[in-house]
């Protein structure tokens, strides 16, 4: 019995490893560029890790700099992180409801590790999502931010520039790859991947949000008016599922 | 380590945890009403489809690149390569389109 247990666990992990090689692949040009970043703003190679190790969220961590270099104070620094990680909330509410039952100090553990990224990963995976799997996962990418936070920090500058620039399009690829699959299985997602795109352009070309808030309000409209429309349209048809 | 850093950093990391894991602390899954439920479940693909675009027409100041980028991701998915594959995929072509022009 303990065998069996101690074959399956490993395994579930070792999936969510492998689940999170492109993550890993993905977050090396950007923790490379933050660790450079992070030493041009002043950081020093343990505060750029540190910063890392305890956040784990790229573009807030970006922006931190930004701000840092504009002099701009510490209460407004963490209040914009807050509004440019809000987004989470909804991932998680979302992964919650797909992941297997577990201890809530196990949910608690694993949940700092949702990003964008992992979300994404975890959230498009067939059927359920196990433990084992989401701390794979979080474990690749993890390391990898961390790591190469600090590696950038230490020897960013000598990176070939055109592999560094061509490396940038690593995460977006990795989301229209993650998407592609589901949109040629069903209408629904293409209507709610393009609804969403198209809020999200309209907010952020026009300035009228900022990127913390545009993702989301872009993410909960096209989320809701997609399942009105289909609530709707199944109601009508007696409750026969569509897409 | 300036304190004044360390302190910040400490906010935005409490700032970006909390989020992440109040829903896993509050709601058990499942008992949620089927219409929020179903939400939910779209926000994955609506994520992405907002995570996409715009941001992947700016990578680099020549949108061009952003465009090339794109669908050299788009049609290496769609002929059904997996993700990884798609990731390099798209690394390569852009390497050799930075490499001539």
């Amino acid at each position: 019995m303990s065998e069996v247990l101690a074959r399956k666990v490993p395994s579930e992990f070792r999936k969510g490893i492998q689940a999170g090689i492109s993550i890993g692949i993905g977050y090396f040009p950007i923790a490379i560029t933050f660790g450079l970043l992070a030493k041009t703003t002043g950081l020093t190679v343990g505060e750029t890790v540190l910063m890392s190790l305890l956040v784990f969220a790229g573009a807030s961590q970006y922006i931190s700099l930004s701000l840092l270099t504009l002099g701009t104070g510490i209460f407004e620094i963490v209040l914009t992180t807050f509004i440019v990680n809000i987004r989470h909330f909804l991932m998680s509410a979302s992964l919650n409801e797909k992941c297997e039952e577990d201890r809530t100090l196990i949910k608690a553990t694993y949940s700092f590790g949702i990003t964008d990224e992992t979300f994404s990963v975890a959230a498009l995976k067939e059927g359920q999502v196990s433990t084992g799997f989401m701390f794979g996962v979080i474990s690749v990418s993890y390391s990898s931010w961390v790591i190469n936070s600090g590696l950038g920090h230490i020897v960013g500058g000598s990176l070939p520039q055109t592999l560094q620039e061509s490396m940038s399009v690593a995460l977006y690829a990795m989301f229209v790859g993650l998407l592609v699959p589901s949109m040629k299985k069903s209408t629904k997602v293409v209507f709610l991947a393009a609804l969403a795109a198209s809020f999200n352009t309209i907010f952020t070309l026009t300035k009228v949000l900022s990127t913390g808030w545009a993702i989301v309000l872009a993410t909960i409209l096209s989320a809701v008016i997609v399942e009105f429309i289909s609530t709707t349209k199944r109601s009508n048809q007696g409750g026969k599922e569509v897409a | 380590m300036h304190s004044e850093i360390v302190w910040m950093i400490i906010g935005m990391a409490v700032v970006t945890y909390v989020p992440r894991m109040l829903p896993f602390v509050l709601f058990r899954g499942k008992e949620l009403p089927p219409f929020i439920q179903g939400i939910l479940k779209n926000v994955p693909y609506a994520t992405l489809g907002a995570l996409i675009f715009p941001g992947i027409l700016f990578i680099q100041e020549d949108i061009w690149y952003g465009l090339l980028g794109a669908a050299a991701a788009f049609l290496a998915a769609y002929l059904g390569a997996n993700v990884i594959v798609v990731v390099l995929g798209s690394i390569t072509v852009l390497s050799i389109y930075s490499y001539f022009f």
